[in-house]
């Protein structure tokens, strides 16, 4: 009994001693499962403005738990997901988002690929077609040489 | 003719998108800020030498302030410590200090070995202000001018050059400069 109560006060005790360690990135816990939903979704959608290609939820910088706690704060307070990114954008630019919005600035970089894959599939649209014209002239003159019975015998087309 | 020039054309535009690219890689570390050219954050928070005190934005409308971000834990700040007592002492502007996430012993004891440079500061331990300016890294230097507005933010270190270049142009003429 003694013993086992040992061993249980050591096991909570290394218990203890690990929490602070088992989430050691993003050591919170929401109140609810959606909240917590939330702020996981968010936490990896922003970039950590120091290690810039890590998310706030892989960062291990201060900065970046100083951020996840804000947007936790926000959350409790129930502010939405935009009224958070807003929050966050309007202070650091879209460069903290890794999934940047569609507007105005972002623009080309959402319609470039799009542009480039267009004017690729056009030029080589038009290479084919010509080559084809091109091809179909080769045969017609090779055509008219048969008429003109210059081609060898058992040449067709 | 003139189709021969379209792939040279093309492939120039390619060249000139990717030394854009190129160039622009290493800037990374200089996230321009929105907040350029939009009123500075308003906030009051507690007095680095005396909690009872508040440094508030409001107090500081009216004139030009340099706002700079610090901690005893960044060595930038070090290295940029001189050049703020360097303009401190010419009487361009004043400085306000955000000593960010410090402990106020340390940043106490390492102005009075240092210097101090600052007419005032607002001490940040939780780092939230540093949130609401944007504030990514240290040093960073704002500046605003008397109606509340970031005019202009710098990156790291304050060189002299950086100075002279960067801040001494949008300031307007200093009686303490072109005076006798």
């Amino acid at each position: 009994m003694m013993r086992a109560g040992l061993r249980s006060g050591a096991l909570a005790a290394v218990l203890l001693l690990a929490a602070p360690f088992a989430h050691a990135i993003a050591p919170t816990r929401m109140p609810t499962p959606a909240l917590e939903v939330r702020y996981e979704r968010l936490i990896h959608g922003f970039r950590c403005m120091q290690c810039q290609d890590e998310s706030l939820a892989n960062s291990p910088v201060s900065l970046a738990a100083d951020m996840r706690r804000q947007i936790r704060q926000m959350l409790l307070a129930g502010a939405t997901d935009q009224q958070i990114r807003n929050f966050f954008v309007s202070r650091y630019g879209y460069f903290i988002l890794f999934k940047p919005p569609f507007v105005l600035k972002t623009a080309w970089l959402w319609l470039a690929p799009v542009v480039l894959l267009a004017t690729g599939a056009l030029s080589a649209a038009w290479v084919i077609r010509r080559r084809a014209a091109l091809a179909a002239r080769d045969d017609n003159d090779e055509d008219e040489s048969l008429d003109d019975g210059l081609a060898g015998p058992g040449k067709h087309t | 003719m003139i189709r021969y020039f379209i792939p040279v054309a093309l492939f120039a535009v390619l060249v000139v998108l990717l030394a854009l690219g190129i160039h622009q890689a290493p800037r990374k570390d200089l996230v321009p800020s929105p907040l350029i050219g939009k009123p500075a954050p308003s906030f009051s928070l507690p007095s680095l030498s005396d909690p009872g005190k508040q440094v508030s934005t409001a107090a500081l409308r009216g004139h030009w302030y340099l706002f700079n971000v610090w901690g005893t834990w960044c060595v930038s700040c070090h290295i940029e410590e001189p050049e703020l007592l360097a303009i401190a002492r010419t009487g361009v502007v004043p400085l306000i200090g955000l000593d960010w996430k410090d402990s106020r012993r340390q940043a106490i004891a390492y102005l009075q070995a240092k210097g101090n440079p600052y007419q005032q500061i607002a001490f940040d331990p939780g780092g939230l202000e540093a949130i609401h300016w944007g504030v990514y890294g240290a040093p960073e230097t704002f500046l605003v001018n008397p109606q509340g507005i970031i005019v202009y933010k710098y990156i790291g270190p304050i060189t002299p050059r950086a100075w002279a270049r960067d801040f001494l142009p949008r300031l307007p003429a200093a009686p303490a400069v072109s005076g006798s």
